[in-house]
């Protein structure tokens, strides 16, 4: 199995990393991050299954999911609405029970890695509190965790250089647009350097040229932080374009029908949605969808 | 359910607590004997209790309702008569004052800017401080009974329905406003097409408000009458004389008409809304 | 209103001025020029037309501004015919046209002022302030002419002058009624009222089966006559002080309970979550979360309860209390026919009420800056 990182120039990634990384040591140098990223299995999930009770019936959120997800991986979950892949990113980070099978997150169950603080989640929307500025916005998880105050203002001052929002700290939600909130939010998920970066939609409410901007800069931050991502998704182009692996999921019950590979450079621009490689995985994509689909109708 | 339960029984030992030393010296004084019994029977039948037990109270409300006539000066339906139609006067006053207060205030800039400030600012003046001057300066020149305490609850009640009503009335939003332009309609197809229904949730909104401070204000006003007939003027007959159980009737009494009260303009507000095809 | 209005308005003002020349002053009067015979007033008089005639000739603000002034000077001259003990109680036809004149010019002027649309947002905030002001003056003075100037009984309704006469000439015992009614009644049984409403909400809302009881409960009880309960407050806690802030920490207590509840419960499905992510405990997301996303809520109940509390702390004092406190006093001077005196017990609760008011309304603008309704 070819990985994706191999043709990844390694002085791009040192360069990328250093202002982030400043503190680790060992994690620095892309060589050993690869070494570790095909070993680690960060997300393992065996015979997940959920239901819920609702006022016409049962409805099978999930049935019988299974999925490993290595460190390292970006990961975009695709499908029709109903069929379970926010639900299943909520499993994963223990907003959720479920109803059977278990989730083991680095080697702790889901509920020890949320409260051991493993999870970077950004939602659908930014969920930034507007009575909070920017800057202490960004500090809310810190303060929650114990971070020191001059530790709490330098990863706000150095989170927000990372999502290009220096310049921002007093200002307070509301004046900000939408991009730039959810920008913000990602600052947020990142700025206590979790094991996971689980997103849900998070450009679901934007228009597609803030999007695309958006999903270039998503990848840079990847690049640079080297987390595991987890991404739920409506858009074919998106999942194609972020991920090195596609899990394809189709409703009623919630399952997953399909795993793709999806190995291109680490350092893709937009431009590769127009190579021949790229149509012929979005074309699979819909596929896997279409056939999700005809299952049930 | 289950905490209505709670807080009775919290009621009921309250009240044990708070009646013992009263019944103790009662025993005391007659240099009776007693056992613990007595004494917690003594606190449950006391005449002039502290705390009344539930039961007492239920009791003297259920033998206020039904045991006299309707007219009797001791029954209790009498005087919330008395205050209902005081009640139910000033706030059909109020709610008219209110609604034509509103839309003059919509229809004219000038209005708008001079009267609101002052209308949300006598919302911050206790009011019903006014009530017992009403009552003196309408008694001097000659008016008494019901309409000066109409006066009152009609003066209470109409602050909430204008706010609420000129609020409702610039509720559509700009879009809606544009479209009535756009038909050229005039202000007053403008008002009953598009302003009145979209201000019918804010009208029983302020209603409910409304009617709950005209009952309080009729009340209050019958404090200073000389005590004639109502439900304040129980409440103040009960006090001088030390009459708990009284009081504490003529507060269930109060109680019950405010509760009814409240569910006739819900029970309106559900039928009108059905009318207009909300979900009800 | 335009131009041409406008200018008419200051006219007609000017003639109601100038017809007074021909009218009688006091009813009983016997010159019918009742004006010639007052050098100063006619002199006055001749000022006034001329300002008013600048008025009309001017445009836009200084019309209004000059208006204004003559409109202040036509005032003053008919304050000072009431302290002629012939004018006073017994005005006449041509009294009341110069007071239509006043009505008039101000009229004009607040409609003017009203219709200025001005770029400067300091100019339009004094604008703003300017209009319900002069139009309070403008009824404040209405009262005090109608009052003298009709003769209206001061058992029936003092005049604005009087009872701030009686104000300044009482302040100590003002003082000493503020300090029982409001400092000892009002705000401590607030402080209990709201604290420990605020405390049961949260509780109700930490756990669930507590909530689900008490909303109603507290929906309920929110809408009954509370200050009924003054008179058993009274037996249990006594004449003095605490029997009063009983009754406002019971009538203040269930808004805030239904409020804070409310606001409790706004806090978003996706915060709780976030917070959940964080593996925030209770505590922390209280504090975070819930509470700053009620805050809103919470300024709400404060500021109903501010005019609550003191109402029930009025009317509280109505069922007994030692001698003092506005409630008190107000029933005592009322019984009295002293309305000059309750006029001014009112005057004190209402500005307490209204200072009231306002400092919650301040530390509200400072804390709920962010919320959609205070961006505006």
């Amino acid at each position: 199995m070819p990985r994706a990182s191999r043709l990844w120039p390694s002085c791009v990634v040192t360069l990328l990393v250093e202002p982030v990384r400043m503190n680790s040591t060992a994690e620095t140098t892309p060589h050993i991050y690869q070494s570790t990223a095909t070993r680690t299995i960060a997300v393992d999930v065996s015979k997940v299954s959920l239901t819920f009770d609702t006022a016409d019936g049962k409805v099978e959120a999930l049935s019988n999911v299974d999925l490993q997800i290595g460190g390292g991986e970006f990961v975009s979950f695709i499908g029709p609405s109903g069929c379970g892949k926010t639900t299943l990113l909520r499993v994963i980070a223990d907003l959720q029970r479920p109803s059977s099978g278990a989730v083991t997150v680095n080697g702790m169950s889901a509920e020890q890695a949320r409260l051991g603080r493993n999870y970077g989640y950004v939602f659908q929307a930014p969920a930034l509190f507007p009575w909070r500025s920017i800057e202490a916005n960004l500090k809310l998880p810190l303060e929650l965790m114990g971070f020191s105050p001059t530790e709490q203002k330098q990863r706000a001052a150095r989170y927000l250089a990372l999502v290009n929002l220096t310049g921002f700290e007093r200002k307070f939600p509301w004046q900000l647009s939408g991009g730039m909130q959810q920008r913000v939010s990602i600052a947020r998920a990142l700025s206590f350097d979790p094991e996971l970066l689980l997103m849900d939609e998070p450009f679901g409410a934007l228009d597609e040229i803030v999007r695309d901007h958006l999903n270039e800069q998503l990848l840079q931050l990847w690049a640079k932080t080297r987390k595991t991502v987890l991404f739920v998704t409506h858009s074919i182009p998106e999942a194609v374009f972020l991920s090195t692996k596609i899990v394809v999921m189709s409703p009623r019950p919630g399952r997953i029908t399909d795993i793709i590979d999806c190995n291109f450079p680490r350092d893709r621009t937009l431009e590769i949605r127009e190579t021949p490689e790229f149509i012929a995985i979005a074309q699979r994509v819909r596929t896997g969808l279409r056939a999700g689909h005809s299952y049930e109708e | 359910m289950t905490v209505v339960t709670v807080l009775i029984v919290i009621w009921y030992v309250a009240a044990v607590l708070m009646n013992l030393s009263l019944v103790r010296g009662g025993f005391e004084r007659e240099e009776a004997p007693y056992t613990t019994m007595e004494l917690l029977a003594g606190t449950m039948i006391a005449e002039r209790p502290l705390l009344p037990a539930p039961h007492q109270v239920v009791g003297a409300f259920v033998d206020g309702v039904f045991g006299y006539a309707p007219t009797a000066p001791r029954s209790l339906v009498y005087h919330s008569m008395v205050t209902l139609s005081a009640t139910l006067l000033g706030f059909a006053l109020g709610a008219l004052l209110g609604i034509v207060l509103a839309l003059a205030i919509v229809h004219s800039r000038v209005l708008e800017r001079s009267l609101m400030p002052w209308i949300i600012c006598s919302q911050m003046v206790p009011i019903l401080a006014l009530a017992p001057i009403f009552i003196v300066v309408l008694g001097a020149i000659g008016l008494q009974g019901l309409l000066p305490k109409s006066i009152i609850s009609a003066y209470l009640s109409f602050f909430p329905i204008t706010i609420g009503m000129v609020k409702g009335f610039t509720s559509p939003d700009p879009m809606q406003m544009d479209l009535m332009r756009t038909w050229s309609a005039t202000p007053r197809q403008v008002l009953s097409k598009l302003r009145w229904p979209s201000a019918v949730p804010y009208l029983f909104a302020s209603l409910k408000v409304a009617i709950t401070i005209s009952l309080i204000g009729a009340i209050v006003a019958e404090l200073p009458t000389g005590a004639e007939a109502g439900i304040g003027a129980r409440l103040l007959a009960g006090s001088y004389y030390g009459q708990t159980i009284q009081i504490w009737s003529a507060l269930v009494a109060a109680a019950v008409l405010a509760s009814s009260l409240i569910a006739v303009v819900s029970y309106a507000e559900r039928k009108v809304a059905q009318r207009m095809g909300g979900r009800a | 209103m335009n131009r041409r209005q406008i200018r008419l308005g200051f006219i007609m003002s000017a003639v109601c001025v100038l017809i007074t020349l021909m009218l009688p002053l006091p009813l009983a009067g016997v010159p019918v020029a009742a004006l010639m015979a007052r050098p100063p007033t006619f002199l006055l008089t001749g000022v006034i037309v001329l300002v008013f005639g600048l008025a009309a000739g001017l445009r836009g603000l200084p019309a209004i501004v000059i208006g204004l002034i003559g409109a202040g000077i036509t005032a003053g001259m008919t304050l000072m015919l009431l302290r002629d003990p012939l004018i006073a109680g017994d005005a006449a036809s041509g009294f009341w046209m110069v007071v239509v004149g006043v009505w008039l010019a101000s009229w004009i002027c607040v409609v003017a002022l009203a219709g200025l649309k001005p770029r400067d947002s300091g100019f339009r905030k004094a604008i703003d302030l300017a209009i319900p002001l002069l139009f309070g003056a403008a009824v404040f003075y209405l009262w005090e002419v109608v009052v003298r100037g009709a003769g209206v009984p001061p058992v029936l309704l003092p005049s604005p002058s009087a009872a701030a006469a009686r104000f300044m000439a009482s302040l100590s015992m003002l003082g000493a009624d503020f300090v029982q009614t409001f400092i000892r009644g009002v705000l401590i049984g607030y402080t209990i009222g709201c604290s420990s409403g605020l405390l049961v909400a949260i509780l109700a809302h930490r756990f669930e089966f507590l909530g689900r009881g008490l909303l109603p409960l507290g929906n309920f009880f929110s809408a009954l006559p509370l200050v009924g309960v003054a008179p058993i407050m009274v037996m249990w806690f006594g004449f003095d002080w605490p029997s009063k802030a009983a009754v406002v920490a019971l009538v203040t207590f269930f808004p805030m309970l239904v409020n804070a509840l409310a606001g409790l419960q706004a806090a978003g499905d996706i915060e709780r979550d976030l917070m959940r992510s964080y593996g925030a405990s209770y505590a922390q997301t209280l504090i975070k979360l819930y509470l700053p996303a009620a805050l809103p809520f919470i300024f709400n109940a404060l500021k109903i309860n501010a005019t609550l509390a003191l109402i029930g702390a009025i009317v509280a004092e109505f069922f007994g209390t030692p001698t003092q406190g506005i409630g008190f006093r107000i029933s005592t001077e009322a019984g009295r026919m002293a309305l000059d005196m309750v006029w001014a017990e009112i005057a004190l609760a209402a500005i307490a009420g209204m200072a009231f008011y306002g400092l919650v309304a301040l530390a509200e603008r400072a804390t709920t800056f962010w919320h959609p309704s205070m961006r505006a």
